[in-house]
């Protein structure tokens, strides 16, 4: 790669004042089609939801702090609803609902897809934007608008005039989302994931393009990075779940507004269809939020040990395996609903099956780190964080597949600190990796490492006191998505609340490290990590130029995650 | 294990057997010993079905950390786990848990916490500077993707003998209740016993402490069952999806608004077990707790009457069930005029 590295950069510099020449800012930034612009507004765009998310979250565990309703009331007052004991009970299920959506898809999904997919997938292939660049803004704005309609169901009626937002849980059940939302909130929640759906979908359709077409000479699939594997896996699992739940959602607004009963058992319907549908899309979905975490943490740990990613057709087959997999297990969310014995039976084994691929690129990180020359920069130690603690989440996962197990667990708090083991510590995990690994190349700026090792320890002893006494709390039975409990959960609830209060501490940190590093951060250089970073995005300037790549570079057969008979190559 | 669950099963039938014995025994012991009923109406039906008039249903008190979560203050370790089990199925899936999977996933979490610490101390820049070629070896994953698929065989099998168990079939005289979530409360009907109707509504934290309950799990009405029987549960709703739902019986079960879903509680000892609804529901999906209050069956029939039921096992236990179905009719219908 060393040589191909070389022969761009002389190329790029010649035509420098060229390519470099950017649009307007309005232009640049309204009506972008330059994948890294849009990138960087995923990003942004990613951490402002992050934090009403989060936001989101502290009012609930300062609400769970102490058993009784104590701030619900403010609440519903800020939303500008008059406070009430159904008014307070219901904000609450509306802030369960919005953090959920919020977190899920105007969080996770821009941040990793839309940000660091956007702006690495091109890099790393070596192409020179995305397949579709226009779209590519289509993309953006679509989610934009989607978060805009979602902000705004929390002021329009509920339940009732008083009782304002959509009140359903993130998953949307009918009848809840039919007969029990009556107001124009939920059609509004309902627009929201149309258009953020939307949206994927046109993501998706661009990266599976742009991977397959446009990979410079020599990049066969099986070079790819893994993080480019783990976007084409997640893309195509974004493809064939979304219209599933676009179709769901799209028979509840008629099933709200327009008389067909889809899911009324009045009419024929069955609300237990929805959640067949709903889960068809939302087991992928959870993949979708993991996988490009996924490729990641395998380049971050390749970077970090200096040596190349151990077993990479393992790892890359696993996330096919897991994407495959990942569709035909949606019923282990729906255990206590009736199934049939034998269809919770398949479902039990089905979704044990995933813990094999899942533990294949678990025991792949770990080998490739053995035998390497490791070192703790700040990505690396996110990295590390993130394969113990998905660890952790994974093997509850393992728990709740058990149909019979889960007849106690479902819906309980255990659950909660499962999904939040796999998601806020797992997803969020590798998308600060990648945050700090790539920081750098975006900006042009070094982030502190104090700062960021500081930032790392206070969030992962913050998320760990948050959630892991969850897993006490739903073994002894508390449900979740409760804003009151009985006197004996108060303790565990307390320590929870706590480590809530340690966790946004460390966020603070995050932020001035970021505002630190873009005024005063030294510059990066093309690769502030040294040998272990091989892939392409690490031949570039940092930030890269505004267009890259006009002269493609080669990757030479020599370069090779799985052959160990050739020398490694060397970066420039 | 195994074998204690196959134990159970034997102490279960031992006490079934029991009541088979005892239960007509004194039905027969009983007859014609017929005290001043309070509840006119079904005067007939009570002298039947209760061995002793000792006056009106009052609720059972609850154990502490019987059926029901336990605080920190009271027991650390006892509030870091499942409740105890009272069912057959609850304990076998408790069983599992402790002792196959929990020790499973702690040993997996460890051994990859140990090979983390260990690449950690071992493969760093200064203790290893020079980083191996090493990208595979074929060996090591085929051993890593044959282990852990053995681990998931061998958890699946008594993952497997759960859910059958789990999904047999209620035998012909399993007392049938059907709970049907309203938001927000439950009722509770006995198809086979009058079709009686409890309305079931979460007690005010005073009146719960009052009563020596548990504040957000006390209600007004519990749902009364006979202890050591199997009971049929089915689930329904009349508005939104609830699901009822008891931890100490290890029992949750979907209430869905057009379905009509049924399972088996094995006999279950006397006591009183709580559960919350556990499916969002609305505002108040955190207030419509649900109470089981498990009675000697005498006294459960005595309940049945006191709610103006009549026991099903009444008839069959006389020969001349049908005549003295018409001769208590003829009873009321004098006690009406």
């Amino acid at each position: 790669m060393a040589t191909t590295a070389e022969g761009f950069d002389i190329h790029t510099e010649d035509h420098a004042h060229e390519a470099d020449h950017k649009p307007g800012f309005f232009a640049r930034w309204f009506m972008s089609t330059n994948h890294k612009d849009i990138g960087t507004l995923y990003l942004i765009f990613a951490i402002f939801a992050g934090i009403i998310g989060g936001a989101m979250s502290g009012v609930m565990r300062l609400e769970l702090a102490e058993p009784g309703i104590q701030h619900l009331g403010a609440a519903v007052e800020f939303f500008g609803g008059n406070a009430s004991e159904s008014a307070n009970l219901h904000m609450w299920n509306v802030f369960i609902t919005a953090h959920g959506l919020i977190m899920v898809f105007f969080m996770v999904m821009p941040a990793m897809i839309g940000g660091f997919g956007n702006w690495f997938v091109p890099l790393m292939i070596g192409a020179p934007d995305m397949a579709f660049p226009r779209m590519n803004n289509v993309s953006f704005w679509l989610t934009v608008a989607g978060f805009i309609s979602l902000c705004f169901s929390l002021f329009v009626p509920g339940t009732g005039p008083d009782a304002l937002g959509a009140g359903v849980g993130w998953t949307v059940y009918a009848p809840l989302s039919t007969t029990g939302n009556v107001g124009p909130a939920v059609d509004f929640a309902i627009f929201s994931l149309h258009l953020a759906g939307a949206g994927s979908i046109l993501g998706a359709t661009n990266f599976i393009t742009t991977i397959f077409n446009m990979r410079a000479p020599g990049m066969t699939l099986h070079k790819m990075p893994l993080f480019v594997w783990s976007v084409l896996v997640t893309a195509f699992l974004l493809l064939l779940a979304l219209p599933v739940l676009a179709a769901a959602i799209t028979m509840l607004l008629t099933d709200r507004n327009f008389g067909t009963t889809f899911f009324d058992p009045a009419g024929g319907g069955d609300p237990v269809l929805y959640q067949h549908l709903f889960w068809f899309f939302g087991h992928p979905e959870v993949y979708i939020m993991i996988l490009p975490g996924f490729g990641m943490i395998s380049q971050i740990v390749a970077t970090f040990s200096r040596k190349p990613v151990f077993g990479y057709l393992g790892m890359a087959y696993a996330m096919v395996a897991i994407g495959v997999v990942g569709f035909i297990v949606w019923a282990h969310h729906m255990y206590t609903v009736g199934l049939d014995v034998n269809t919770k039976m398949y479902f039990t084994a089905a979704t044990m099956v995933i813990a094999v691929p899942t533990g294949v690129k678990i025991f792949s990180w770990i080998a490739t780190m053995w035998g390497g020359s490791m070192e703790f920069k700040s990505p690396m130690v996110w990295a590390l964080g993130f394969i113990f603690l998905f660890t952790v989440g994974g093997v509850t996962g393992v728990i709740l597949a058990n149909g019979g197990i889960d007849d106690n667990l479902h819906d309980t708090y255990y659950v909660v600190a499962h999904f939040h083991y796999v998601l806020s510590m797992g997803a969020v995990f590798s998308l600060f990796a990648g945050f700090y690994y790539w920081f750098p190349k975006m900006s042009g700026k070094m982030h502190s490492e104090l700062l960021s090792h500081i930032h790392f320890w206070g969030f992962f002893i913050g998320v760990n006191i948050v959630f892991f006494p969850q897993h006490f709390l739903g073994m002894n039975g508390m449900p979740r998505r409760i804003p009151d409990y009985p006197e004996a959960f108060a303790y565990w609830n307390e320590i929870s609340s706590y480590g809530y209060v340690v966790m946004a501490a460390s966020m603070l940190v995050f932020f001035v490290n970021i505002g630190w590093s873009l005024v005063a951060g030294k510059a990066p250089g093309k690769n502030p990590w040294g040998e272990g970073a091989t892939t392409l995005e690490w031949t570039l300037t940092s930030p890269p130029p505004y267009h890259q790549f006009e002269t493609l570079p080669v990757i030479e057969d020599h370069h090779d995650y799985h052959d160990h008979s050739q020398p490694e190559a060397k970066p420039a | 294990m195994g074998q204690a669950f196959a134990r159970l099963k034997l102490v279960w039938l031992a006490v079934v057997a029991m009541f088979a014995v005892a239960v007509p025994g004194a039905l027969v012991a009983q007859d014609g010993i017929a005290p001043e009923s309070p509840v006119g109406e079904v005067a007939e039906e009570v002298t039947q079905a209760v061995p002793e008039q000792e006056g009106a249903y009052s609720p059972m008190a609850p154990t502490d950390g019987v059926g029901m979560p336990t605080a920190p203050q009271d027991d650390m370790l006892a509030s870091m786990t499942f409740q105890e089990q009272y069912s057959e199925t609850g304990q076998y899936a408790l069983w599992m848990h402790d002792y196959i999977l929990l020790p499973v996933i702690t040993l997996i979490s460890l051994f990859v916490l140990g090979l983390l610490i260990y690449v950690i101390v071992r493969y760093n820049k200064r203790a290893n500077p020079v980083p191996s070629k090493t990208t595979h070896n074929t060996m090591i994953e085929v051993v890593w993707t044959i282990i852990p698929a053995l681990i998931l065989v061998v958890i699946a099998v008594p993952s497997i003998t759960l859910l059958a168990a789990q999904y047999e079939t209620p035998p012909e005289d399993a007392v049938t209740i059907k709970a049907t979530g309203y938001q927000w409360y439950w009722t509770y009907t006995y198809p086979d016993h009058g079709e009686i109707e409890i309305v079931s509504n979460m007690l005010s934290n005073d009146d719960a402490i009052a009563n020596g309950e548990p504040a957000l799990l006390a209600v007004d009405n519990r749902m009364v069952v006979p202890a050591d029987t199997p009971l049929r549960i089915q689930t329904t709703a009349a508005d939104v999806i609830h699901a009822f739902s008891v931890p100490s019986l290890w029992f949750k079960q979907d209430a869905i608004p057009g379905r009509l879903n049924e399972k088996m509680i094995e006999g279950i000892p006397e006591g009183v077990y709580y559960g919350q609804c556990s499916e969002l529901c609305g505002a108040k999906h955190g207030y419509m707790p649900i109470a089981v209050e498990a009675l000697p069956p005498e006294k459960f029939a005595a309940w049945v009457a006191e709610q103006g039921g009549e026991m099903p096992g009444a008839a069959e236990a006389a020969p001349a069930a049908e005549g003295e179905e018409v001769e208590a009719e003829a009873t009321e219908v004098a006690l009406a005029e």
